[in-house]
């Protein structure tokens, strides 16, 4: 009877599962192995060899790479910082860090397009300062700010929960047989941060590289990601066919991506926030 | 067993999820429309409801493609459409579409005819729609930071001296109809040669273009954050209201005429309700308020005729005989084409 209850508490979990995880894949599926006539094909796959495509790929990519390493040099001194400085203090600063995730991500990228247009906020200062306005809206340079901006938190909160782990005593114990500065950092901290900083890289690479919204908001329709290209093919060329397959394609890319990642982790699970 | 009822459970729930929101039945008196946004005037809903006691279920959609995607989505019948003629033209060729009976309608005179014979290019024999606003494609600019002579010419999108000032149309077809119209070829070429000149020009333009955009153009043009843009008449109108800099213009290669008509679709279940609303929304005081309302061109020869002279004699919103004369009304393309065009286009956007 209770094997019967507790099955049933598991229902509505089943039914998520199945009807938003399963049925989107196998439909996916189904929709990437055939063409329009609904004969068995792999041309939508290997369609990401076509140049358009590839380059797509590549500069989503290039972009998310670059998004990843930026934030990844911002947030691990951060969280070092703010690991040794005081517990009250450290909440606040955290705090302060989360709070423009209170606000709908699509609406803080509408901000930064306004901010940065040709008669926005930012050109306005800099006119009135004299200095030579600044034409970054509408180019990838946007795209990647943005994409900064938006998943700077992701990396900051893993990286700074794993490194709030360290004992301090470990630290200390070092000192106390010699060690200097340079020596703890390698041989205490960074090996006890490497699973904050593999899950941050793994919750920062991921968006950036599916992400079509940033692109097309602030690359005023000049940037083309994967994303994008995707997204072009279901809502404008009503090829879910096509949109299927170039999914599939980036679907690889971003398993293969976290089992590179997480191979690394050898702790396992990690000191995310997921 | 219990695994397998669990299975079932999880389905049935998920079925039901899918198909949740098919309508109930035909035998209500119910009438479902859908239109673009904010394209008629919810009042007069309200007034149709009350005067017939019909039930008016209202939907909206953005572009003519998201229209398609519902519709073909199925899962609910749509009594009565509106939209672009391109877009009607592919679903009279699907046989998505029920021919209208037009021996009810008492109002019909209040159309001008002349509307009828531009809707020939889609609706061949007049048989499956009603003209409800219409329009032009041109350039929106801002007069205080382009010589109104360039505007004059298709020529002003690929000037240097408006590099990094101007705003293309982010779709195909809009983009493509001002390049082919700038070489003098018909926008609805399907001649390869003249597309993948139109696609070279559209190429070395691309580093004078601020940004591709759709519906964002009028506001990034009220806001001045541009000097020109490719839009519709329609969004012209409403940003010269906002920002009296504005002007607007129908360069003299010419250019695209729109027409956005209601049809009914083979998924229509009240025909006679469908047909009603339709006579009514050609009623003079119901054509005024939607006017209003969506301030369009509107077909109405009664409403356009009781207007004030000078909304009359506003080209912006309602184009003179001699522009419409140089304007063409896009057709729908074959897949073929479409695929062309379609692939020229992503090649244009993703060059650096």
């Amino acid at each position: 009877m209770n094997k019967l209850k507790r099955q049933f508490l598991a229902g509505p979990y089943l039914v998520w599962i199945i009807g938003f995880i399963l049925l989107p894949i196998i439909m996916i599926l189904y929709y990437a192995l055939t063409n329009q006539t609904g004969e068995a094909t792999l041309s939508n796959i290997l369609a990401i060899g076509t140049p358009i495509h590839s380059k797509a790929l590549f500069l989503s990519l290039k972009l998310a790479f670059l998004c990843t390493a930026i934030c990844l040099v911002l947030s691990y001194p951060l969280a070092m910082i703010l690991s040794n400085i005081r517990k009250k203090h450290q909440n606040l600063i955290v705090f302060i860090f989360i709070l423009p995730m209170w606000m709908n991500f699509m609406l803080r990228i509408l901000a930064w397009k306004m901010l940065l247009s040709n008669n926005g906020v930012i050109n306005s200062v800099l006119e009135t300062l004299g200095i030579p306005p600044l034409d970054i809206l509408n180019t990838p340079t946007a795209v990647v700010f943005c994409m900064v901006y938006d998943f700077l938190p992701f990396m900051i909160l893993p990286i700074y929960n794993s490194m709030a782990r360290i004992g301090k005593d470990i630290i200390e114990a070092a000192k106390d047989l010699g060690a200097g500065s340079v020596t703890i950092f390698f041989k205490i901290i960074l090996p006890l941060t490497i699973s904050g900083v593999v899950s941050g890289i793994i919750m920062v690479f991921v968006p950036a590289l599916t992400s079509f919204a940033i692109s097309d908001l602030l690359g005023g329709g000049k940037v083309l990601l994967i994303g994008n290209v995707i997204e072009q093919a279901f809502m404008q060329e009503y090829n879910w066919n096509l949109g299927s397959g170039l999914s599939i394609v980036l679907m690889v890319f971003v398993i293969a991506s976290m089992a590179l990642m997480s191979a690394h982790d050898k702790e396992g699970g990690g000191a995310g926030v997921w | 067993m219990k695994k397998r009822i669990a299975a079932l459970f999880a389905t049935l729930f998920a079925v039901c999820l899918f198909t949740g929101c098919q309508n109930s039945g035909s035998d209500e008196n119910t009438l479902t429309v859908l239109n673009y946004g904010k394209y008629l005037d919810p009042k007069a809903i309200e007034m149709f409801e009350e005067e017939t006691g019909i039930q008016v279920e209202y939907e909206e959609y953005i572009t003519p493609e998201n229209m398609y995607t519902k519709y073909k989505a199925g899962s609910i019948d749509y009594d009565l459409i509106c939209t672009s003629d391109y877009m009607i033209e592919k679903l009279i060729n699907e046989g998505e579409t029920l021919e209208i009976n037009f021996d009810g309608f008492s109002n019909l005179s209040n159309l001008d005819t002349t509307y009828f014979e531009f809707s020939k290019a889609f609706d061949p024999e007049n048989k499956y729609t009603i003209p409800y606003f219409f329009g032009t494609v041109g350039i929106l600019y801002n007069k205080n930071m382009v010589d109104e002579a360039d505007m004059q010419s298709w020529d002003c999108l690929w000037n240097e001296k408006y590099k990094g000032q101007i705003i293309m149309a982010d779709s195909v077809r809009d983009s493509f109809m001002a390049a082919l119209k700038y070489k003098g070829y018909s926008l609805n070429t399907t001649e390869e040669a003249q597309l993948l000149e139109a696609q070279e020009i559209l190429i070395q333009q691309k580093p004078l273009v601020y940004s591709y955009l759709v519906d964002e153009a009028q506001d990034e043009m009220i806001g001045e954050n541009a000097a020109l843009a490719l839009v519709y008449s329609g969004e012209a109108g409403y940003a010269i209201e906002l920002n009296e800099n504005l002007g607007y213009c129908v360069p003299k290669e010419g250019s695209n005429m729109w027409i956005d008509s209601w049809f009914l679709p083979k998924t229509c279940k009240h025909q006679e309700n469908a047909e009603k609303f339709l006579d009514f929304l050609c009623r003079k005081e119901i054509a005024a308020m939607n006017f209003e309302y969506v301030y369009y061109a509107t077909p109405n020869k009664t409403l356009v005729e009781s207007l004030e002279e000078d909304l009359q004699n506003n080209t912006t919103i309602f184009p003179p005989k001699e522009v419409l004369d140089r304007c063409e009304i896009l057709k729908s393309l074959d897949e073929a084409a479409t695929a062309k065009y379609n692939e020229l286009w992503k090649e244009i956007k993703s060059t650096d």
